[in-house]
């Protein structure tokens, strides 16, 4: 019954990873490029959740919207602004670019918001289900399906949909698509807000799983990183099935080790898997 | 005229210590521990053209050796060598295990055994102190004497790694380092071994480190986990590399001295903001400033023969 229990807590939280990092794959997989900025995109989507329940009386079920029209905003001027001065440039120059804007951005976020903790507590909250014996807080389940329905949507976008299409185009090629007409800039743009918004609706649906701070950066993006190795970069499925494979590592890992060590197995785990087999546990870089 | 600045700077380093206060020797001391560090890191990184963010293993493992060997009664002068020695091992393990990555994946390999090493030092409480940190032992000197034997100390170990960055750059290695950063594969054709050359680089890039590490445990007399593998500890090397120009020996030196400046003027007016005006310059330093401080010196320099 433990073994069941175990398993039903990975899958809650491999959902919402699942989330986290398909944005992240995305910005990788298209722009090769390593947003350090992710972890800060998932705490502003929270913030907006969080100010939406407390003062709109917005349930963050709904306020994913706000905080996934804020985010592209903010992601896609970050990109057409900044980062797209020096987007062919070698991978340095643009890991260093965003380590940079995620130092301000963080510490912006610091000095409005401070460094306590904040959570949003539901007036309502969903309660418990037990399945013989399985415990499952509604509200995490709910959390987790609308993840999953997030990460499918993208999944859906970038298959079905015109600028999706064209994303998965420069992907492949960027001069090939140049020469279609697809105007790789602008679509840079795009997919930069696009992995923004990901994050966004991440940080607001887990706001009320999880407590908020924008010290929980480097937390998140570590994540992310391991997500993206696990499953393989720049596909949805990928980092689906990372994102599950994580979630069920920490709540084993949590189980055997001490939940205190979940993240360092993790982490090893990254290492040995970039050691022996760099290009995940699928083993295919995707194209979608 | 460079023999004659280099000059000019070892006279300038080694008269401070006469009028300087111990905040001015301070400074100056952490300005050559991170040339130390930001010229170790372009063997790899400037040279090779890898992006390693190693320095904080190195430096943490080497504070660690130096501290715990300190502590079970092996010398001061001693404890350093011993803790270049453990981080040099370690990146020739790490370097052959990780350095057939590229890109993006050497990158984040490198970050998270720095974040992998803090969290078994950080429970490893026999060994290390764990999150408690570890407590030196204290130096019976005056404050003054004491700032500048470190201050000496220092200047002698970044001035070993100036002669060995300035040595490698000129020699066969630095050569074969710089086609491995344009095209590996071609330099591989035309028989650079490259597994030997990039691990030589990545332990050249550790030994450094790893000595100034211990140096720095013996200087502040307490570390813990947090401090010594702080990411800061791989971003700012790479950051003053940028900024003084990278592949060079001046400008990694140059960089140093001009971050530390303007980080310390940072530090003093913006106290709650610090961090983000350090992303602000970071941010302008990429955008504007691509090659450099040196950039911009020999831009000028071929204007000026242009014109004449």
């Amino acid at each position: 019954m433990l073994i069941a229990q175990i398993i039903v807590n990975g899958l809650v939280l491999g959902g919402l990873y699942a989330c986290i990092a398909s944005g992240f794959s995305l910005v990788w997989g298209v722009l090769n490029i390593i947003n350090i900025l992710h972890g800060s995109f998932i705490i502003i989507g929270s913030y907006v959740a969080y100010f939406a329940y407390n003062y709109l009386g917005i349930h963050p079920f709904l306020s994913v919207t706000i905080a996934a029209i804020v985010l592209f905003l903010f992601g896609y001027l970050i990109q057409a602004g900044i980062i797209n001065r020096v987007v062919a440039a070698p991978v340095l120059t643009t890991l260093t670019l965003t380590f940079g804007l995620e130092l301000l951005v963080n510490n912006s976020l610091l000095a409005a918001f401070k460094a306590d903790y904040r959570k949003v507590i539901l007036e309502n909250p969903l309660g418990v289900i037990d399945m013989g014996g399985i415990i499952v807080p509604l509200d995490r389940l709910a959390t987790m399906v609308l993840a999953l329905i997030l990460t499918g949507l993208l999944y859906w976008v970038l298959n079905a949909s015109r600028i999706g299409r064209a994303i998965v185009a420069v992907r492949m090629d960027r001069e090939a698509a140049a020469l279609m007409g697809v105007k790789v800039k602008q679509i840079y743009a795009i997919t930069f807000g696009l992995g923004a918004v990901m994050a966004g609706a991440a940080g607001s649906v887990m706001s009320v799983i999880f407590p908020i701070s924008p010290l929980n950066n480097i937390l998140f993006l570590g994540k992310a990183f391991v997500i993206c190795v696990l499953g393989g970069l720049g596909s949805v499925p990928g980092a689906m099935i990372g994102g599950l494979a994580l979630g069920m590592i920490e709540s084993f890992g949590g189980l055997i080790f001490g939940p205190e060590h979940a993240m360092t197995l993790a982490f090893s785990l990254l290492i040995l898997l970039l050691i022996f087999r760099p290009t995940g546990i699928i083993g295919k870089r995707g194209y979608q | 005229m460079r023999r004659l600045l280099l000059c000019l700077v070892v006279v300038f380093v080694l008269v401070l210590p006469l009028w300087g206060n111990n905040y001015i020797i301070r400074l100056t001391t952490m300005m050559m521990l991170y040339s130390v560090l930001s010229l170790s890191w372009n063997f790899i990184g400037g040279f090779a053209g890898y992006p390693s963010f190693a320095t904080a293993s190195f430096f943490g493992l080497g504070a660690y050796s130096g501290a715990i060997s300190q502590v079970h009664g092996v010398p001061m002068f001693l404890a350093w060598p011993v803790g270049g020695l453990v981080a040099a091992l370690f990146a020739a393990a790490l370097g052959l295990a990780i350095l057939h990555l590229r890109g993006h994946y050497f990158a984040i390999a490198t970050l998270v055994v720095a974040e992998v090493l803090r969290e078994i030092v950080n429970s490893w409480t026999d060994l290390t102190g764990g999150g408690m940190g570890l407590n030196l032992p204290i130096l019976r000197l005056d404050v003054n004497a004491q700032a500048r034997l470190f201050y000496f100390s220092m200047f002698v170990l970044a001035i070993m790694t100036v002669i060995a960055a300035s040595y490698v750059s000129k020699r066969r290695l630095g050569f074969g380092l710089r086609c491995i950063k344009q095209n590996e594969d071609a330099a591989n054709m035309i028989g650079i071994n490259t597994t030997v050359y990039k691990t030589t680089a990545f332990v050249l890039s550790a030994v450094f480190v790893g000595c100034a590490g211990a140096f720095y445990a013996s200087w502040v007399n307490y570390i813990e986990p947090g401090d010594v593998f702080e990411v800061l500890l791989s971003v700012k090397p790479i950051v003053m590399v940028l900024l003084g120009s990278s592949g060079t020996v001046i400008g990694p030196v140059l960089g140093a001295v001009v971050f530390l400046f303007l980080e310390e003027m940072v530090w003093r007016n913006f106290l709650t903001f610090h961090a983000g005006v350090l992303g602000l310059l970071i941010v302008a330093l990429v955008l504007f400033l691509p090659g450099g401080l040196l950039g911009l010196y020999f831009r000028r320099v071929f204007h000026w023969k242009e014109s004449r």
